[in-house]
């Protein structure tokens, strides 16, 4: 238990600082940039309960909002994501397998099921994230080509994260 | 009364969602006007002294560039001096100078945050109210206009960038002085700006250099750019035209702050107008 709150607050510290320090200066064509930190959410155990659930989102949002000076952008962002988190686990996970697969990684619950998760997952965060940021309908076509080529971006070093840690492991 | 309890308790989910949701957005719309948000943003003691510690290991890896720009202006100040010139005059006398009076004094200071690539862009400076900078004065750098102070603290200042939906400085035409404004253009393309609003008869040129006027809060004839387009979209009674920026936002490393010393005088008196009208 102990070992998971230090895993989990090290991932906290980790992506924070990758996301502030090196992407935040990442940006392709003025259309693609990444948002890597919402791996910390994805990667939470299945355990926790939901109001810390909202609780993390929430402290990790208003922190990368600090470094990106957008009060309450990130944080709004991250309660949508952890929101439908919630609902895409409880559609596919059933409750009884929590004690074999303790956290949703690449390496125990497989790729097809982590693509799925992290692509919904990252471009509804990403839709409303762009949308409240501009807060504009006229400019629609380059708000969503933004929305598609960041989150294909952000999917993308997800996954690749997911390759670096995986670690092979049989499922019960 | 139990019944609500069991169907909060078996919803908890959605229930967390709202409260958390509101309480972002409300904590969004109240602080989206930038200046209130003084308890997070990129000035405050925690994240600013991150970005310091960041900001000097950058600026390790982008000294060549930094010599080279400087070298430059070392090079242009040089030749403005009066060693430099031949005198023709042999007497001097000391006056004391009655007719000019300092205007403009220059802060220098170190970016230590800067974003380029967002609808709102902001730069965060090592200097803050401690060593006199205050809200609404100019920022230039060695290259151009940069933007204008919106908030500060005792140590750092953050900078509305001229990449800013509501960044607007009045700018002329070099050759001549032709008045427009500048803007941040629509495609989000730190490099270009357009200039708006100048009369239909000014003839402008591809290639021509853009200036400040001396109308806002900068000294006339700070460079701002060169127009590298005629036909941007949107024309009207006036003039539109793309405008190439002179400073490279993305690589901002020192900039310099102006303290206009009669800006308080004139906007007291023009304050004075508007009440009278």
């Amino acid at each position: 238990m102990s070992r998971t709150i230090i895993i989990n607050l090290l991932r906290f510290i980790i992506v924070v600082f990758i996301q502030v320090f090196l992407l935040k200066n990442i940006n392709l064509y003025n259309l693609s940039t990444p948002y890597f930190y919402i791996l910390f959410i994805l990667l939470l155990p299945f355990e926790v309960p939901n109001i810390l659930l909202f609780v993390l989102a929430f402290l990790l949002g208003i922190t990368i909002d600090a470094f990106y000076d957008t009060p309450g952008l990130h944080a709004a962002a991250c309660v949508l994501l952890a929101f439908v988190r919630i609902l895409f686990i409880s559609i596919t996970v059933q409750k009884e397998g929590f004690d074999n697969e303790p956290e949703p990684t690449l390496s125990i619950m497989g790729f097809r099921w982590f693509f799925t998760y992290t692509a919904i997952l990252t471009v509804i965060h990403h839709f409303f994230l762009f949308n409240l940021e501009f807060f504009n309908l006229s400019a629609i076509e380059f708000t969503l080509s933004r929305v598609l080529l960041s989150s294909s971006f952000t999917v993308l070093l997800i996954l690749i994260s997911g390759l670096i840690f995986f670690k092979r492991k049989e499922r019960k | 009364m139990r019944n609500l309890l069991i169907f909060i308790t078996k919803y908890n989910a959605f229930f967390l969602f709202i409260i958390f949701e509101v309480s972002a957005l409300i904590i969004y719309i109240k602080y989206n006007s930038f200046q209130k948000a003084s308890f997070v943003n990129s000035s405050n003691a925690v994240t600013g002294g991150l970005y310091a510690k960041m900001s000097e290991l950058n600026s390790y890896i982008r000294l060549s560039d930094v010599n080279d720009s400087l070298a430059k202006e070392n090079m242009r100040l040089r030749n403005q001096l009066k060693s430099s010139f031949y005198a023709d005059t042999v007497t001097k006398h000391q006056v004391s100078d009655t007719v000019y009076k300092r205007q403009y004094e220059y802060i220098v200071a170190r970016v230590i945050n800067n974003s380029t690539n967002r609808f709102n862009n902001y730069i965060t400076i090592n200097r803050g109210s401690m060593q006199g900078i205050a809200k609404g004065m100019g920022v230039i750098c060695n290259l151009g206009v940069v933007g204008k102070v919106v908030f500060v603290s005792a140590h750092f200042s953050v900078i509305q960038s001229l990449l800013h939906k509501d960044s607007q400085f009045s700018a002329m035409l070099a050759n001549n002085k032709e008045i427009g404004t500048i803007e941040w253009g629509d495609e989000l393309n730190p490099h270009k700006g357009v200039l708006k609003n100048v009369s239909n008869n000014a003839l402008p040129k591809i290639g021509e250099a853009v200036v400040t006027s001396g109308y806002s809060l900068f000294p006339e004839g700070i460079p701002i750019g060169k127009i590298s387009n005629l036909h941007t979209k949107a024309g009207g009674y006036a003039l539109n035209m793309e405008v190439t920026l002179a400073v490279d936002f993305t690589k901002l490393q020192y900039v310099d702050v102006v303290d206009n010393k009669f800006a308080k005088e004139q906007e007291g008196l023009e304050a004075q107008q508007k009440k009278d009208e």
